[in-house]
């Protein structure tokens, strides 16, 4: 740990000033800048969680909704019994625990077996959460009682998404990150390797799937009800998708790139236009695909690196 | 005797869950893409039936004269121009799929996008040939025997085709090995092209036969794909002959579930059944693996 | 070579049937500590099986693999290579989208010894100079050529810091220049204290690396010995040529 701290102190500096800048930043901006500016951490910690596992291995997960929805759930049943703090880690510890579920019965599997799987891990917590609360509740909708301010939220929301980007750029640099990587290349290189790939792709996959919990969970709050069609929601597995996509699963930095414009694009047309929109965003979407398949952050990094050395190699003024 | 029923329906059921999954093991099994939109499909054909009767008042089962060609035009358009550059780029299968889910994925929501712009989001339903037939003491609907027995005219047609035609020759030397096949001179591009498209039109011709004794709206395809991926999984990628008998599995294993748990929850016994055939036999059931 | 050796790899009745095909059957051959065994035999005789059951690429049928007296069959690869056996491919798999010191830096990782990234770094820059390929540490995988490949394949394999080292057709495809080079580094391999089975079909390399070699057609063990006893024997002969040509290098 210390190896990692050592040599990248500037850019810690900067994840530390970042953190301190937006953590102050409520006091100067507007209500609106507020909300907006949660939403946009909220999905840029799903898209980097996204991205953590199933940009590394390329095992497509396409049950982000499936973990949103089971924080929102977990938060909405818990927080009546436990204050809202333990609701949220329940959140955070049922998103893991759901995902080694899943995990342990797929990731042994070829990719497509899991891909299958998590589409349609969603439709089945949807149906079983439905059902249950039908029969067991007599009623679909659940109401939250919470008191926690919108500032306050959107704190929660940016420890969250600090969390997912440092993590996933700390893991990055470790051993861990590398095991990631060669399963993602090669994963019959990585078992002869030594890598026991079961087992980080279970554990990856779990963590991913519980950042994505605990976002569900904190938004949750913001909803004076809830109900199955809310809280899971196939949208929020395709908009992460593609905010990591776009934005390039290959650095920890390209989701937060890919998030950005697209919540931007969501807060000012989404609205409006729902359907349209989301036509719209499966035709960037299947463009991203063939066209930029590494996404935005190979193509900003490139460009960097050359004027940089442009800037080096000019000389000095004579 | 009500469990008798509940079985028979199962039966009918799983023929039509059978039908369904071998459209996508044509084109999982031998063209290799994993399609993910393949439930729009089938809810296109079963809108278009919808129209057919509701709004120019004729047989549904006339609505594969415009469902079919649609579908099988533009599955093929999907593939020779959506598919085949991935196809190129793909190193192996694993990347092909991981490729194909993203594109196909993208293609669902744009297809039900256009689905929910056009059609709203309202459940739709109409009654066809809802005449009770008795059969061995049990009544069940006409409706769904007719789908049934379609669906088995189709597998059996399907089945002749691969067995016993020159075509179908192809079609399982594609299925064994691509490379191999174009090796000893088939054209597999055009023949998986084909297989792509068949593969759509039946999806469309089974939510035609569908429609007719269940409701669904924009926004079902995700079930009907994700029960045809089970069924396919179960019988084994590129089993074409075990997909029915796979499909009809998963027809009475739900029949029988809904009816003994709760026919609130067949999703949920999908996906038991499904996790099951993962653990114990995830090769599929009718592979000699 | 001084005085009978210990077994380090000792191979018992291995069976492995793909369907119906029977790829390995009723194979046993035992690999002397510090030896270089050779494993030879026609194209399609099992011998890749073997390597790939021995580092549990897929489950045995039947049969014995034993470690230093340690039971293999039943441990997973990445145990196997924890165990200190370490191999190449057929086929060469160098991750494309790293670079060739990432490649084997991973070796160095998670090996038997595993170690974090910047000293695994340190160890890997060694190899790689080691293998030859000096100043290419920062080319991708999909940049090398051919033969560099081959080299960060057998650096990644030596940075597990194996006792067994396994080669698949290490030396195939390689011009007499090259060829050259990789026996001696074989060899220096070996003199540091790593046992070799490798499959070849260049029998110049068999004959000047191996201590032992086992023959193989069809699944089968047809012959064991040095190179020259078992090269001259008629049904290896046979079986490489099929017809019985008396004289020749059964060479590939």
């Amino acid at each position: 740990m210390p190896e990692i701290v050592a040599n990248n102190r500037w850019l810690i500096g900067c994840f530390v000033l970042a953190a301190i800048v937006l953590a102050l930043l409520p006091m100067f901006v507007s209500g609106y800048a507020v909300s907006f500016l949660l939403l946009m951490f909220a999905n840029i910690a799903l898209a980097t969680a996204w991205s953590f596992f199933s940009g590394a291995t390329r095992y497509i997960s396409l049950a982000t909704a499936a973990f949103f929805g089971i924080g929102i759930y977990t938060l909405a049943i818990t927080h009546v019994y436990i204050p809202i703090g333990l609701a949220l880690a329940a959140a955070a510890v049922i998103g893991f625990l759901v995902a080694v579920l899943v995990g342990l019965s797929t990731l042994r599997l070829r990719g497509v077996y899991f891909v299958v799987f998590t589409f349609g891990l969603t439709e089945l917590v949807h149906q079983v959460i439905n059902w249950w609360e039908i029969k067991i509740n007599k009623t679909a909708t659940r109401y939250i009682f919470s008191d926690v301010s919108n500032v306050a939220i959107y704190q929660i929301l940016l420890a969250a998404m600090l969390m997912t980007v440092v993590g996933s750029w700390y893991v990055s640099q470790s051993r861990l990150g590398y095991a990631l990587r060669a399963i993602g290349e090669d994963e019959t290189v990585a078992r002869h390797t030594g890598i026991n790939t079961t087992w980080v792709k279970v554990l990856c996959f779990a963590l991913s799937a519980s950042a994505m919990a605990l976002v569900g969970a904190t938004l949750a709050l913001r909803y004076p009800y809830i109900d199955a069609s809310i809280a899971f929601n196939n949208s929020w597995s395709f908009q992460v998708l593609i905010a990591a996509l776009l934005g390039g699963a290959s650095r920890f930095w390209g989701p937060m790139v890919g998030a950005i414009p697209l919540v931007l694009l969501s807060e000012f047309l989404a609205g409006t236009f729902p359907h349209h929109f989301s036509i719209a965003l499966g035709l960037c979407f299947v463009v991203i695909v063939y066209f930029i398949p590494g996404g935005l952050a190979p193509l900003i990094e490139r460009t960097w690196y050359r004027l940089r050395d442009s800037m080096r190699t000019r000389p000095a003024a004579a | 005797m009500i469990l008798f029923e509940v079985f028979l329906n199962g039966l009918l059921l799983g023929g039509m869950y059978g039908l369904i999954a071998l459209g996508l093991n044509l084109q999982y099994g031998i063209a290799r893409i994993l399609n993910l939109s393949f439930g729009e499909f089938f809810v296109g054909g079963a809108f278009i039936a919808f129209f057919t009767i509701m709004l120019w008042k004729l047989n549904p089962f006339l609505s594969v004269f415009v469902s079919i060609p649609i579908a099988f035009a533009l599955s093929w358009l999907i593939y020779q121009f959506m598919m085949v550059p991935l196809i190129k780029r793909a190193p192996d299968q694993d990347a092909l799929d991981a490729d194909a889910v993203l594109v196909t994925f993208g293609l669902f929501f744009v297809f039900q996008g256009l689905a929910l712009v056009n059609w709203s989001g309202d459940l739709r339903g109409y009654s066809y040939l809802s005449v009770p037939v008795h059969i061995f003491g049990a009544t069940i609907a006409l409706n769904r025997l007719v789908a049934f027995l379609g669906a088995c005219a189709l597998a059996l047609a399907l089945y002749v085709i691969l067995r016993y035609t020159r075509v179908g020759s192809a079609l399982r030397a594609i299925t064994i090995d691509p490379v191999a096949a174009g090796l000893v001179g088939i054209d597999v591009r055009k023949h998986s092209a084909l297989v792509f498209a068949a593969g759509g039109a039946l999806a469309a011709v089974s939510g035609m036969l569908v429609s007719t004794f269940v409701s669904f709206s924009a926004t079902s395809g995700v079930e009907y794909t994700l029960k045809a991926l089970i069924v396919v999984i179960m019988a084994g990628v590129g089993r074409v002959t075990g997909t029915l008998a796979a499909g009809i599995l998963l027809g009475v294993v739900e029949s029988l579930g809904g009816y003994l748990i709760d026919p609130a929850l067949t999703i949920a016994i999908n996906f038991a059944l499904f996790m099951l055939i993962l653990l114990v036999r995830p090769t599929g059931l009718f592979t000699r693996a | 070579m001084t005085g009978p050796r210990e077994t380090l790899l000792g191979v018992t009745g291995l069976r492995k049937a793909f369907g119906g095909l029977v790829a390995v059957r009723d194979i046993s051959f035992d690999v002397a500590r510090g030896s270089i065994t050779g494993l030879i035999g026609p194209n399609g005789s099992g011998k890749t099986t073997v390597l790939n059951l021995i580092t549990a690429e897929f489950p045995a049928d039947a049969g014995s693999i034993r470690l230093r007296g340690q039971e293999l069959i039943g441990c997973r690869s990445f145990e196997v290579c924890r165990a200190r056996i370490a191999r190449t491919f057929q086929l060469v798999r160098v991750l494309p989208g790293m670079t060739a010191l990432e490649n084997v830096m991973l070796g160095r990782m998670f090996g038997s010894e595993p170690a974090s990234p910047t000293l695994a770094a340190q160890d890997a820059e060694q190899l790689i100079a080691r293998v030859g390929l000096g100043g290419q540490a920062h080319l991708y995988g999909a940049q090398l050529t051919y033969i560099d490949q081959k080299r960060v394949e057998l650096a990644r394999a030596l940075a597990t810091q194996p006792e067994l080292l396994l080669l698949d057709e290490w030396l195939a495809g390689l011009n007499p220049t090259e060829l050259q080079v990789g026996i001696a580094l074989i060899r220096q391999i070996s003199k540091d204290g790593v046992t070799i089975v490798m499959i070849e079909h260049v029998m110049e390399a068999i004959r000047a690396l191996c201590d032992t070699c086992t023959v193989m057609n069809a699944g089968e063990k047809i012959a064991e010995g040095t190179p020259a006893a078992v090269l001259s024997k008629p049904q290896v002969m046979q079986a490489y040529l099929g017809t019985d040509t008396g004289a020749g290098d059964a060479a590939a």
